[in-house]
């Protein structure tokens, strides 16, 4: 691999004739590389199996945490709602239903906004400026989730308590059933907010992910509908949406995997509170937030290990969608490639 | 309204939404880096460079932090990078057909984009516990967790598109498979892997969630690996929930200076691989 063994092989390679002496350092040296040559072997394929090391360590750690928890309250873990480190009794029902529904709330928004940006910029935007505007949406994926938090907490949140929250309030104070869902003062933090904050999140992942496979469909396809008369959107709508499918449902479940396990932009703008609401304006808590608010701080055993035990719900929530997620867009990689 | 009215007003109205659908999207990006400029640009200083973090009340900087994380970043990548760059050269490279490629491929994706909480949570049973207090090493660790995946994907994305009539040429001449992959395949593919490097460290200069219960934080200046190390990221989640405006003011600042560092790289490494790509 170095400057000298390379002269060596350069060398060998340009002797013409080898002699007797020549002959015998020659198999020395093809000896010395090949030996090489298998140690570098190896060690890359050490550093392969050192990937899936890690995994089963991250899972065993996990498991190994939550054994306390585990054995403590049992299944139970997973319906209760009380949340109490005095008395020592923990569930995990409150942070499992926060994460679901800001998750949910999250894709409500960013799913229908992502497709409808790459549909902008496959279809209908100038070749010159596809390439700046795609840059511009990853960009939101490359700002760090505590900038996020940040922002959430001291610009979004305000503005969301002095403008729409209590505007949903007034809107749907007198309907039924929808009442409950926007009840209580607008306190500005809370699920919803979450819940925006991680739709913008997730946007550049879901906009990618399916500008790309809007890219893959062949253009016979899109210019045989156009020649029948089809408008853009009925295009879309029939061609280009059935074709790439699959690739969008997988970039849809990658971006909930994020969603589900974002941490520290919840953290600043759910509102910390172990309760489960019916109201999306109210606060609540999150796994990953749960973790992140109170790890550092729990004392004794079971609570640091009723912490980890969510910390394993959270991986293996997110491990099943994130494996989803790739099996389906190994599956549209195949059919392109 | 007839037929074909009906149908281009729909469409009409779906092309309308698209276009707001982009402008929404990018008035987020506006909406956020100028909030950003807005609040941190105003007290950005030198002091902010050479001064420790204040105790509530009184000025300071954020030297201690920028620090911390700076050595925490450099010794990830330093962990990281090696595993990353050998894994995804056993991908491409001499596994390219293996169950094990396959394998590994699917983990290291899921990996990608698993919870980076649960990274810390892995590191504290694994490191923290066991020695008995928090970190900088423990934080390193953490961050360099994060960094193998992205660097096995880009290393074996950029490795795959080395066109292998390269590296018969070079067996042909009679070089060993590990100097092949060393003269040829590394250099041909050099910006590309730099590219992915560089992406990794955009990623983990933000994460905040590992080094939460990893390094945790310090308030004095401490460049002992041994010991609990600040970081901006953890140091702006604690300031930024502060009651104290002065401190709210740091968080803002750190914010400033890391969102800009992160943009920075990850335009770079855009620069980098588009430049590849158009030779």
């Amino acid at each position: 691999m170095h400057e000298a063994g390379r002269q060596k092989v350069v060398d060998l390679a340009l002797s013409g004739s080898i002699e007797a002496s020549a002959a015998a350092s020659r198999t020395k040296i093809l000896g010395r590389l090949r030996l090489s040559d298998g140690a570098f072997r190896h060690l890359t394929r050490a550093a392969a199996v050192l990937v899936l090391v890690l995994l089963s360590g991250v899972i065993i750690s996990l498991i190994q945490g939550s054994l306390p928890a585990i054995q403590a309250f049992g299944l139970n873990f997973l319906i209760e709602e009380r949340w109490n480190p005095v008395t020592e009794r923990f569930g995990a029902f409150a942070p499992i239903y926060g994460t679901l529904i800001t998750s949910f709330l999250a894709m409500l928004i960013a799913v229908p906004l992502g497709l409808l940006i790459s549909l902008f910029l496959t279809e209908i935007c100038p070749m010159w400026l596809r390439r700046p505007i795609g840059i511009a949406i990853e960009l939101l994926a490359g700002i760090p989730s505590i900038i996020y938090g940040i922002w959430g907490l001291f610009v979004f949140a305000p503005f969301l308590q002095r403008t729409v929250q209590p505007f949903l309030i007034d809107l749907f104070g007198n309907v039924p059933v929808l009442s409950s869902l926007f009840e209580g003062p607008p306190y500005g933090i809370g699920m919803l907010t979450a819940g925006l904050i991680l739709a913008i999140m997730v946007l550049p992942f879901i906009t990618s992910i399916s500008r790309d496979v809007f890219e893959a469909v062949p253009p016979v396809l899109k210019e045989a509908a156009y020649g029948v008369g089809c408008t853009t959107w009925e295009v879309v709508r029939h061609v280009v949406l059935p074709y790439a499918r699959v690739g969008v449902l997988g970039g849809v479940m990658l971006g909930l995997g994020r969603a589900l396990g974002e941490t520290m932009a919840v953290t600043f703008v759910i509102g910390n509170a172990h309760k489960v609401s019916a109201s999306i304006l109210a606060p609540g808590t999150t796994i990953s937030a749960t973790i992140a608010n109170e790890f550092t701080e729990a004392v004794g055993d079971l609570y640091t290990s009723a912490l980890i035990t969510l910390g394993l719900i959270l991986f293996a929530i997110t491990f099943i969608v994130l494996a989803i997620a790739r099996l389906m867009l190994m599956r549209i990689e195949r059919r392109v490639g | 309204m007839n037929l074909y009215a009906r149908r281009r007003f729909r469409n009409h109205v779906i092309l309308t939404l698209s276009v707001g659908a982009t402008v929404v999207g990018l008035g987020w990006l506006v909406l956020i880096l100028g909030a950003l400029l807005y609040q941190g640009l105003s007290g950005l200083s030198l002091a902010v460079f050479t001064e420790m973090t204040p105790p509530p009340g009184a000025d300071g900087g954020l030297l201690n932090p920028i620090i911390g994380s700076l050595m925490m970043t450099i010794l990830a990548v330093a962990i990281g990078t090696p595993i990353g760059i050998l894994a995804g050269t056993y991908m491409a490279e001499y596994g390219k057909y293996a169950k094990l490629t396959m394998v590994v491929r699917f983990i290291n994706d899921i990996l990608l984009s698993a919870p980076s909480i649960v990274v810390g949570l892995f590191i504290y049973e694994i490191l923290v516990a066991p020695m008995g207090h928090f970190s900088g090493w423990a934080g390193a660790v953490a961050l360099a967790v994060i960094v193998v995946p992205v660097v096995v994907r880009t290393t074996e994305d950029m490795l795959s598109l080395v066109p292998r009539e390269l590296r018969e040429a070079a067996t042909a001449l009679g070089m060993p498979r590990a100097h092949v992959i060393g003269y040829v395949s590394y250099r041909a593919a050099r910006a590309g892997m730099i590219t992915g490097v560089l992406l990794a460290i955009a990623r983990i200069s933000g994460e905040t969630a590992p080094l939460l219960f990893t390094s945790l934080n310090n308030q004095f200046f401490s460049a002992d690996l041994n010991a609990p190390i600040s970081s901006l990221p953890v140091v702006i989640f604690q300031f930024a929930l502060s009651p104290y405006a002065d401190w709210q003011k740091l968080a803002w600042i750190g914010a400033l200076i890391i969102t800009f560092a992160v943009l920075a790289l990850s335009i770079t490494a855009r620069a980098l691989s588009a430049t590849r790509t158009s030779k």
